[in-house]
């Protein structure tokens, strides 16, 4: 499509004012200057359409070209998503790498964002044959597109009717066309990669509710405060409080098919850590290196800030795209805030009312069509599929405040927060999330899994009613010193250090416990709650703390998270548990 | 900047002054970003096009617009950003913000011209910093290991030794392997005299100077100046890095005196206001310096970046450090209860990290015990830390014969792993056997971080016997 040409009106940023741009659309694709630089068109002001440059606008001068294309900015959808890094206006790096031979990134690149020389096997579905009527996101063949991941080929939304032709299994470039579905007179032809709207949500059959845990394999998550399959969280906290890190293992350790990493506006360094490790580390669950189930959006704080909103938005639409094939895929962000300060800068420039801080009025509004998009679907089409898009956002709110407008604009869309505390990172106790401040609201939600398994809606409780008595105990501490204490009080101090250390504390630096899996967790919290009950027994019957905190076993329950769930469940938890138990009776005998 | 400039326009209309931003009447072709100069009587300023439109274009000068006559001054325009020439000559010189000598030598012969503001790398061919940088610091090369490729600043106070710290990190810094180029590049912005004055001293009496390239614009220097310092640094270090496959460290300090000058440009333009008046792009700007910091799977040198800055009233919470560690990989924290007990360089290794560490450490890296020893030092420091609170409450009395040597441990730990002297270089082994001889005032049943075989090979007690040690 070839859309009107302008000129450049003014420049100011990244933001282009182009006059003479008839008949353009909101949000449609402009073309800027002689390289051609991509824009956005994000207002219309009579003659004047207000473009936001998504790439470096240094040089540009007034009477240059803008031309529209008449599309919206849109993601290319198909094989080949798999184990690429994107930029934010998904330009593959690696390809940017050695299409110009230099370590940079230079504006004005242009390549196809999916490769147009692979050949990818298509094996047609034995559902779907010529002359059967198709709806939208029917599948109508498959493509292995790496060991874990089968890439179905959907009809496209908003395109139906007959299958007049279906191709052959065989080899195919994501332009040669599968399929040809007629309507009236039209005819559609299907191709093995569609396009979409970036800031659109993909339509879907149905929304349902979020009822079963994502698991993440971070013990505080799973059964704190856990997170449903197309649920949304935000990880606010101020700087090394350790955002980036719990984002990473999440993507790692996920229970989902397809992990979605966004990097925007943060450290280049980072990125490269965590695709160095997606390549060698093994999917637990599955034995294949990550990297054949992730996707990489990578825009770091030095690359230009416009692309930071459609970096987010970018990763949202390939989990949706995935989603629809009837997968559970988790995406993570990091950082929502650095997303929020371009859209501070160009409204700034836009010269319109700022909000607080600074912020555009319309924050609030932008970040609930990024988190809304997550969800429990059952998707369109047939064969009947359900799938989900989870979303973790990491926030980073200036002197770790978070009464800042980001934060306290996005607590009103996500269901769990997880707040990380300044102080527990500087102690060294990770994951950082402070138990006192965070919550889930799937937690009512996932129970029915987690009874299964154990005493949890009980445990849970205890848990989290030892860890506040002991905030409350704290203060006094302070001031007088453990000792002046009475014994059951010492007792919840004591307990609450087990809780902390032995089963909240999770580094994800071992390689043993930096993924625990829930069955794991389950053990840990069963040693503690006998211990504990153990012991509230023995200070009845005259124990002292003192002793109670000398036995071996309590450095024995510390030791757990260090043992595989294969070694917990074969020996070392019964064994511990044994322990325990004998050595409470020992110590009541001896008395 | 001493390149013969061909100004590809002019123009007399200016029609409006403001602060120090020039409205000019718009002539055609005037590039967004470009460098303008602008004349007055017998002198001239720079400044850069902040805002170009079809009827006008905003000139943003560089120090004071006193003397610009409407009508009357000139203002030429360059026809591009601003631009340095670089040189592998400037190895053992001493340049201003804009890259001209002030140490008497002549210009030297550029190599090329490259654009201040340099490019982002290729996220996709970054590989993860892993390989150490030897400081010759003990507490920074035992505790906050800094890698080749990192971003790692000092957040400091005022009256605080950073500057000292800066010079020793100068004078000692090196690689480890032969043949690896190192060279430091040493930037100081908007210091007082006395400071400036301080650095060139040090600077020509070292014998590094040869392997060093510096940098420095006083606080009177203009904005501009002091703007452009951080990225002039950059560009020649990149220049060193990306062409002569250099391991290159490049250390900028104050980079509060940067963000000072960052907000005065900004309330000049009158923009809209961020926290405590700095602007909302701060964090860009600065990531837009730190982020040059790296390392590339397709070239052998690497560009690590180690900046110092003050907190304002000693609040790590202001924007400047705040900012700032959020695009670091850590930081190293200065305490000024350190630096009264007489410790230096005073650090607070509770506050301190540095997040790259644990790639770069470890047998064919520092030494095998590393890493376990760094956690014993850590946890050994916070229960010593720990006790001394306790017996401030409940007194020293009720304290254990273990607890004891825990505060001896502390105090020991004080004295002779973090502190030492300012002209000391200490290796990684040296550093890392100063750590084995504090430890050794523990019981060795406390060593809980230490596995058998490595306790067997360093611990001090069996040791003794095979060599003897000094110290
Ligand atoms: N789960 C964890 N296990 C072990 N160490 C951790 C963990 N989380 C964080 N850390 C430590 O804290 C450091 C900082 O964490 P991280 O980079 O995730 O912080 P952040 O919140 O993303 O900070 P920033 O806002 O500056 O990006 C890490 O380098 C690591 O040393
Ligand atoms: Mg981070």
């Amino acid at each position: 499509m070839s859309g009107s040409s302008g000129r450049i009106y003014r420049v100011s940023g990244p933001l282009v004012v182009a006059e003479g741009l008839s008949g353009v659309m909101m949000y449609e694709v402009v073309r800027v200057g002689e390289e051609g630089l991509i824009g956005e068109v994000i207002a219309i002001r009579g003659d004047r359409a207000y473009v936001q440059v998504y790439e470096e606008t240094s040089g540009l001068t007034v009477g240059e070209r803008v031309v529209a294309t008449g599309r919206p900015l849109s993601a290319e959808l198909g094989p080949g998503l798999i184990g690429s890094i994107y930029d934010g206006l998904q330009r593959p790096e690696k390809e940017i790498a050695s299409s110009t031979g230099s370590i940079f990134i230079r504006r004005g690149v242009s390549v196809p964002s999916l490769s147009r020389d692979t050949r990818w096997s298509f094996e047609r579905s034995r559902d779907v044959k010529p002359g059967d009527k198709v709806n939208p996101g029917d599948l109508i063949g498959f493509v292995r597109e790496s060991p874990l991941i089968v890439h179905k080929i959907m009809v496209p939304p908003e395109v139906g009717g007959y299958v007049k032709w279906l191709a052959e299994d065989g080899e195919y470039t994501i332009e040669d066309p599968v399929a040809v579905v007629a309507s009236g007179d039209r005819e559609y032809e299907v191709r093995m990669y569609q396009l979409w709207p970036i800031r659109r949500p993909r339509p879907y059959a149905e929304k349902l509710n979020p009822v079963e845990p994502l698991i993440t394999g971070i013990r505080v998550i799973d059964y704190v405060f856990p997170m449903a399959k197309g649920g949304k969280a935000a990880i606010p906290g101020g700087f090394g409080t350790g955002k980036t890190v719990a984002l990473q293992e999440i993507t790692k350790w996920s229970h989902a098919d397809i992990a979605i990493y966004v990097g925007c506006g943060e450290r280049g360094n980072e990125m490269s850590d965590a695709l160095t490790s997606f390549m060698k580390l093994m999917d637990p669950r599955r034995g294949r290196p990550m990297m054949e189930r992730s996707v990489f959006i990578a825009n770091t704080s030095n690359m230009p800030v416009a692309a930071r909103e459609t970096s987010v938005f970018l990763g949202v639409t390939i989990g949706e795209y995935f989603r629809d094939m009837g997968y559970d895929v988790v995406m993570v962000a990091d950082s929502t805030s650095r997303w929020a300060e371009a859209m501070r800068e160009i409204s700034g420039r836009m010269e319109e009312m700022p909000g607080e801080e600074g912020f555009p009025a319309y924050l609030s509004s932008r970040l609930a069509e990024f988190y809304e998009r997550a969800g429990r679907v059952r998707a369109l089409g047939r064969p009947e599929r359900y799938g989900s898009l989870t979303i973790f956002g990491a926030v980073s709110p200036p002197g770790g405040d978070f009464g800042e407008p980001v934060v306290r604009s996005t607590v009103r869309y996500v269901q769990c927060f997880y707040a990380l505390d300044y102080g527990l990172a500087t102690r060294r106790h990770f994951p950082a999330i402070n138990w006192l401040l965070s919550y889930s609201l799937y937690t009512d939600f996932v129970k029915d899994y987690w009874n299964k398994l154990t005493s949890w809606s009980e445990y849970r409780e205890a848990f989290l009613k030892i860890l506040q008595r002991e905030a409350e105990l704290s203060d006094i501490v302070r001031l007088v010193g453990p000792e002046a204490l009475p014994e059951e009080d010492k007792l919840v101090l004591e307990v609450a250090r087990m809780i902390r250390e032995d089963f909240l504390q999770q580094s994800a630096l071992n390689p043993v416990d930096a993924y625990s899996p829930p069955e794991k967790g389950v053990m840990i919290a069963e040693a503690i709650m006998e211990f504990y009950r153990l012991a509230r027994r023995a200070l009845a019957k005259g124990a002292t703390v003192a002793r109670v905190r000398e036995l071996k076993s309590r450095s024995e329950i510390a030791q757990l998270k260090y043992y595989t769930l294969k070694q917990l469940s074969e020996e070392v938890f019964k064994k511990v548990v044994d322990d325990v138990r004998s050595e409470f009776r020992d110590l009541l005998g001896g008395e | 900047m001493s390149r013969e400039r061909l100004f590809v326009k002019s123009t007399r209309q200016i029609f409006g002054v403001r602060g120090s931003l020039l409205f000019v009447r718009a002539i055609g072709g005037i590039r967004y970003g470009e460098l303008v100069e602008v004349s007055l009587d017998g002198t001239s300023i720079l400044g850069q096009v902040i805002d170009v439109s079809k009827d006008a274009a905003v000139v943003q000068v560089f120090g004071s617009t006193t003397g610009v006559t409407p009508g009357k001054s000139v203002v030429r325009f360059y026809g591009e950003t601003i631009k340095v020439p670089v040189s592998s000559d400037m190895l053992g010189r001493i340049f201003d913000g804009l890259a001209r000598p002030i140490d008497g030598g002549p210009q030297p012969i550029p190599e090329d011209y490259l654009d201040i503001h340099g490019s982002a790398l290729n996220p996709a061919l970054r590989v993860p910093p892993s390989e150490p940088i030897e400081t010759g610091i003990s507490v920074i090369d035992g505790l906050l290991t800094l890698v080749r490729g990192q971003k790692l600043p000092i957040f400091s106070g005022s009256g605080l030794p950073h500057n000292r710290i800066a010079m020793q990190v100068v004078r000692q810094a090196a690689v480890r392997g032969s043949g690896e180029s190192f060279v430091v590049v040493f930037g100081a912005v908007g210091v007082a005299y006395e400071e400036a004055a301080y650095f060139l001293r040090e600077l020509r009496s070292m014998g590094a100077l040869d392997r060093t390239i510096a940098f420095i614009a006083p606080a009177s220097a203009s904005t501009v100046e002091k703007l452009a310092l951080p990225r002039v640094a950059l560009t020649a270090a990149e220049f060193l890095a990306w062409s002569y496959d250099a391991h290159v460290l490049t250390i900028l300090t104050d980079m509060t005196n940067y963000a000072e000058s960052l907000r005065e440009i900004s309330a000049a333009r009158e923009e809209v206001p961020g926290r405590r008046g700095y602007p909302g792009y701060m964090y860009t700007d600065l990531a837009t310096i730190y982020e040059r910091a790296g390392r590339v799977a397709t070239r052998k040198g690497s560009m690590t970046i180690m900046p110092i800055l003050t907190m304002p009233d000693d609040d790590i919470t202001h924007p400047i450090p705040d900012l700032t560690g959020y695009i670091t990989e850590g930081q190293i924290v200065l305490s000024r209860d350190m630096w009264r007990k007489g410790i230096y360089p005073p650090v607070d290794v509770f506050l301190s990290l540095s997040r790259l560490m644990k790639e770069g450490i470890g047998e064919g890296k520092t030494r095998g015990d590393h890493r376990e020893l760094f956690s014993q030092l850590i946890s050994s420091y916070a229960e010593a830390q720990y006790l001394r609170e306790l017996s401030a409450i409940v007194g020293l009395e009720s304290l254990t014969p273990r607890d004891k040597k825990y505060l001896d441990f502390g105090d020991l730990f004080e004295r002779k792993f973090i502190n030492q002297g300012e002209r000391e270089r200490r290796t990684f082994e040296q550093t890392l056997d100063v750590g084995w001889e504090v430890l050794s005032v523990l019981p060795e049943e406390e060593l809980k971080q230490i596995s058998p075989q490595t306790l067997k090979k360093y611990h001090v007690k069996y040791r003794l016997g095979v060599q003897t040690r000094s110290g």
